[in-house]
This record gives structure tokens, sequence and C-alpha cells, in this order.
């Protein structure tokens, strides 16, 4: 089946936002804990164990610490995470368990609110998420004002991008259990190869053009710059591709669930 | 006449296969209207085009006299849907499900919250308000789909099999509610496979096979129509019996191990058989929608 007529979607999609805040809610106490305490492991992991071992590193030109290299990248991977999990696992186990969206869909609501709303949940929760980690990160030092605030509204746009991309694998998986390709394929070279924990100067040419395809690369590229409280144009291109990014997964993302929904 | 459900020629295939192959029929105002039919019969498919949930292959549809396509909005928030699997927010409380559910509809928050106690009022579980879902019975939470499906005030519920599963207590109380309602002038589109369900609570129903209308009717009316008035249930069956039946050219089906015989005229054949033919045991009753439908859509297992 084609799809239906144009993409209908209006400020109700605000009620499924809602909803899944207000479950978010009542388990805030646990929902809240890792992204407080995620990084606190890895700066103690990182910053005391490797920290004497790498030493220093350059960034644009000055010598600066190994933890503060990487705890913008912490705060981008948790951003990614957030969304990207939410819309992945959680939101399968409402459509294909709890048949949540099946009762929305009794509803005034249509299938392009509700996957609107899933989606902005996505990336509120990595708003959420960083602006715990944030904190934690700043008590460090390691985050420079009034740039660093900037990473809040950022975290947003990275969240949506992450959120639309995991949406579009959960409108074609088949079982829960096959999220582990694409997180085997694309989130962990991600995590691994978005200039993350090494400089992406330090890789071949070939692999330096390559991660500029990953999200995460533009996200820890702009949130390294905020925590350094660097502003530059150049910096436009990498929220470009973002925006980009999220341009064609979020309506693809809808195309797809409507497809899969709607029998 | 006033319809509040008008289909025509209604159709759904999905590839190849038909589910619903161009059915007709009109549910009026305050009619509580019963599909039924065995499993894989394409209830569920039906109601699902009623609901804007799956759009339909072919034929019209108008509900509320709007038709299905512009009104769909319009439409969806003025129905109450109980579907046939259980959709609730476990992780939330009874009442936050309502109130989360009402919110869909735009329900301001204050009389959302007084819609939700009235209806847990109505379906007796003002008690377990604060309870989390995920504690509740398989009969609470049926009775909970059912207040959900009532959050908007709805002019017309459609319920898919509502109790199934449920035990005699909790499916009578649900019944009681349901004749309130119909009472109280709700028209109510029920699916079911429990035949007293449909002959209590249906003003008129269908039996549909395989996407098709096979009758429709009063309940009463198909029983006599399809059943007469009586039935005789004869375990192990003699062949001097089937003789006699054929003899008499009695409508019966044989079964092998039992047989059932249609009969108006109860007394006299009843007598006769019981005291000549019957061995093992012999059984007078009335007869039921049940036999219509056995007898309409044969006694094969389906899916
Ligand atoms: N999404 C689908 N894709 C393919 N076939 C489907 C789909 N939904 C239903 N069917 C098929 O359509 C037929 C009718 O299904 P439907 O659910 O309408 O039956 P039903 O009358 O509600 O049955 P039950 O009493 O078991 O609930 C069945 O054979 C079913 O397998
Ligand atoms: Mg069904």
């Amino acid at each position: 089946m084609t799809r239906q007529g144009p993409f209908r979607i209006s400020r109700r999609f605000l009620h499924v936002w809602k909803r899944n805040l207000t479950i978010y809610r009542k388990n805030w106490k646990i929902s809240f804990l890792p992204p407080l305490l995620e990084p606190l492991f890895y700066l103690l992991a990182f910053g005391v164990g490797l920290n004497a071992l790498v030493g220093s590193i350059q960034y644009r030109g000055t010598e600066i610490s190994y933890i503060a290299f990487i705890a913008p990248a912490l705060i981008s991977i948790n951003i990614m995470y957030n969304a990207f999990f939410e819309t992945t696992y959680s939101s399968f186990v409402r459509m294909y368990y709890q048949k949540t969206f099946d009762a929305m869909m009794a509803t005034p609501l249509f299938v392009d609110e509700i996957i609107t709303g899933e989606i902005f949940w996505g990336a509120t929760k990595s708003v959420i998420a960083t602006l715990i980690m944030q904190g934690v990160i700043s008590l460090f030092g390691l985050i420079d004002y009034p740039a660093g605030l900037l990473i809040i509204p950022l975290s947003f746009l990275g969240g949506m991008a992450f959120a639309a991309i995991g949406m579009y694998f959960t409108s074609i998986v088949a079982q829960i259990d096959i999220f582990n390709l694409p997180i085997f394929l694309f989130i962990t070279p991600m995590f691994l190869f978005s200039g993350t924990f090494f400089p992406l100067e330090t890789l071949p040419a070939w692999a330096q053009q390559l991660s500029l395809l990953f999200p995460l690369t533009h996200l820890v590229s702009l949130v390294r710059a905020l925590a350094f409280g660097v502003i530059e144009p150049a910096l436009a291109l990498n929220v470009l591709y973002l925006i980009v990014f999220t341009l064609v997964f979020f309506p693809w993302s809808l195309v797809k669930m409507q497809r899969r929904l709607i029998k | 006449m006033d319809f509040v459900i008008e289909a025509q020629g209604l159709k759904k295939t999905f590839g190849p296969f038909v589910a619903v192959d161009g059915i007709s029929f009109g549910v009026s105002r305050g009619e509580c209207f019963g599909l039924l039919g065995p499993n894989g019969a394409g209830k569920t498919s039906t109601i699902r085009m009623i609901y804007g949930f799956s759009p339909r292959t072919a034929g019209s549809l108008k509900i509320f006299g709007l038709g299905i396509d512009e009104g769909l909005r319009q439409i969806k928030s003025r129905i109450g849907v109980c579907q046939q699997e259980n959709s609730l927010d476990t992780e939330l409380t009874v009442l936050q499900n309502l109130e989360v559910f009402a919110s869909y509809f735009d329900i301001e928050p204050s009389s959302a919250r007084r819609r939700a106690e009235d209806l847990l009022k109505f379906i007796a579980l003002e008690q377990r308000r604060d309870a989390p879902v995920i504690e509740l019975s398989g009969g609470l939470m049926r009775r909970l789909m059912l207040a959900r499906a009532l959050i908007n005030n709805p002019q017309l519920l459609i319920l898919d099999e509502p109790t199934t599963g449920l035990d005699p207590q909790s499916r009578h109380q649900i019944w009681n509610r349901l004749e309130e309602l119909r009472a109280g002038g709700l028209t109510i589109l029920l699916t079911t496979h429990y035949m007293e369900e449909a002959s209590r609570l249906c003003d008129r129903l269908i039996i549909m096979d395989h996407g098709r209308i096979l009758v429709e009717g009063k309940p009463v009316d198909l029983v006599r129509q399809y059943a007469g008035r009586d039935v005789i249930e004869v375990s192990e069956p003699t062949d001097r019996l089937r003789s006699f039946i054929s003899s008499k050219g009695l409508p019966h089906d044989d079964l092998g191990h039992r047989l059932i015989i249609y009969c108006d005229n109860r007394d006299q054949i009843y007598g006769e058989i019981s005291s000549q033919y019957c061995q093992e045991g012999c059984i007078l009753r009335m007869a039921t929608l049940e036999d219509v439908f056995l007898k309409l859509t044969g006694r094969e297992l389906r899916e």
C-alpha cells in the first residue's frame, strides 16, 4: 500500500509525548541514575586510569588533558543513547507488546502524531540526560560557560536525529532482538570512531571522510567546541548536517511506520 | 432511518486473502448490533475499518452520516473502542490510565478526572483507583478497558469480544453495565463468541463466516427460523433412531456419537424418542442461538 495523503500532524502529538513523560516521572529515580553515575565512572576510569598513559592531547592547537577531551564526547554519546534506545527498544515494546499505539489509533490521534510524539519524547530524554550529565561534568570545571549553555538546545537537535533514525529501525525490524544489528553495525562504530576517545586526525584520511557520515561525529565536534567556549562559523556545517539527517529520517520513519501499523 | 453505521459492499483484503468480502449492513441509533462468526470470520477486520484503524479495500462506509475518509478525525472522537486485546498502560494506575486516555481526546484534565471517577464507580473499580494496572486480574483489566472506551462519552461504543476469558461473575457484571448503557440510548456494536451474550444484549445481529454475512436478524427470530422451538439431543444414537428420524423427516445434525434433532412439537416426539429409542442419554431443551450458529457455520474447527 502506498501512503494515503499528506502527513497528518497537529499539536495533538504532544499528548503522546506527555503520556511518556507521565510514565517517566513515575520511575524518575531510576531514570536519573545512569546519566548521573555514568560520567563519574568514565571520568574515573579514563580520567584517572588512561590519563596517566595518554597524558595530554592537542585540540585546536592547545594542550588539553585527556579527561577534558573525552568529557564532551561522553555528553554526545549520552545524547545518542538516550534518544536511540528510546525509539528503538522502548517504542518497540509499546508498539508490539503493550499495543499502546493500537489503543491510541482508536482515538482522534493519527499514526503520524503518535510517531512524532515518540520521536520528540526520545529527543526530550536526551535533553534530560544532558542536563544531569552536564551538571556533573561541570562540577569538575570541564565546561566553559556561557557557551556551554548552548549544549542544551543542541542536545535536543542531536536527540531528534538519533530518535528519528531509531524509529526508522523500529519500523523495519521484525523482532526486538534484531536491534542488535543496527547497534553492532551503526551505534558501536560511531561510539568508537566519531572523534570520541581519540582525535579523528589520527585516523587514515579515508576513515576520516567516512566518519563524517556519522551524525555522532558532528555532534561531538559541536559539543566539544562549545565545552571549550569556541563558537565559530564552521560549526554551522555540523549543525546543518544534523538538521538534514533529521529531515531525512523523521519523515522517512513516519512513512515506514504508517506502512507498518496501518493494516 | 437514523443510521449510525452504514456499510455498503465493505471489503478488506490482505494480499490475495479476502478477510471481509463485500458485506452490507446498517446499525441504527440506540441499537445494540452483534457481529458473530467463528475465528477468522472477519469480525475484527470489519470493526477496524469502522473505527478507522484500517483503510478499506472497497465499499462505502458512513459513520454518523459522515464518510469515513472525510470525517475520520471527527468520527474517531465520537467513538469508544474496546479492542480485542488489552492495551492498558500497565505502568500507570487505574485512574491515570483513564486520565491519560482522556488527554488523547483533548479533554481538559479537570473534567477528565471527574469523568474518570464516575466511570470507576460505574464499573465498581473505585476502590482500586490508585492500584497499578499490572496488579489487576484479567477481569478487572477488561472492565477498565470498557471504562476507558467510555471516557469520551462516545455516541457509538465498539466492543470486540469484551468478555472473552472472564469468569461468569465478571461477565455478568459487564452485561449489566452494557444493558444500562443500552437503556441510556447508546449505540453499541459488539462481537462475541458467547451466544448467550449475543442473545441477551443484541437487538439485531449478523452471523458471518469467511468474510460473508450468512444471516441477519433478531436473535429470537433467527432461533425460530433456523433451529425451531426445541432441540432434542441424544447421545450414542442407534440406527433404529436414525431411521425413525428419517421416516418422520425431522431436521437434524448427526455427529456420530451425538444426534441433534430440531423440532417444534416437543412433547409428542420427545416422548416417543425417550421411551423407545434412547439408551444412553437424551435431553429436551429450548433451541438457542448456539444451535443456529453451529448449524449455519458448521462444526469443523477454524484456524
Ligand atoms: N494484518 C493481517 N494480515 C494478514 N491477514 C490478516 C490480518 N489481519 C487479519 N488477517 C486474517 O483475516 C482473517 C479475519 O481475521 P479477523 O481478525 O477479522 O477475524 P475475527 O473474526 O475477528 O476472528 P477471531 O474470532 O479469532 O477474533 C483471518 O484469517 C486473519 O488471519
Ligand atoms: Mg477478532
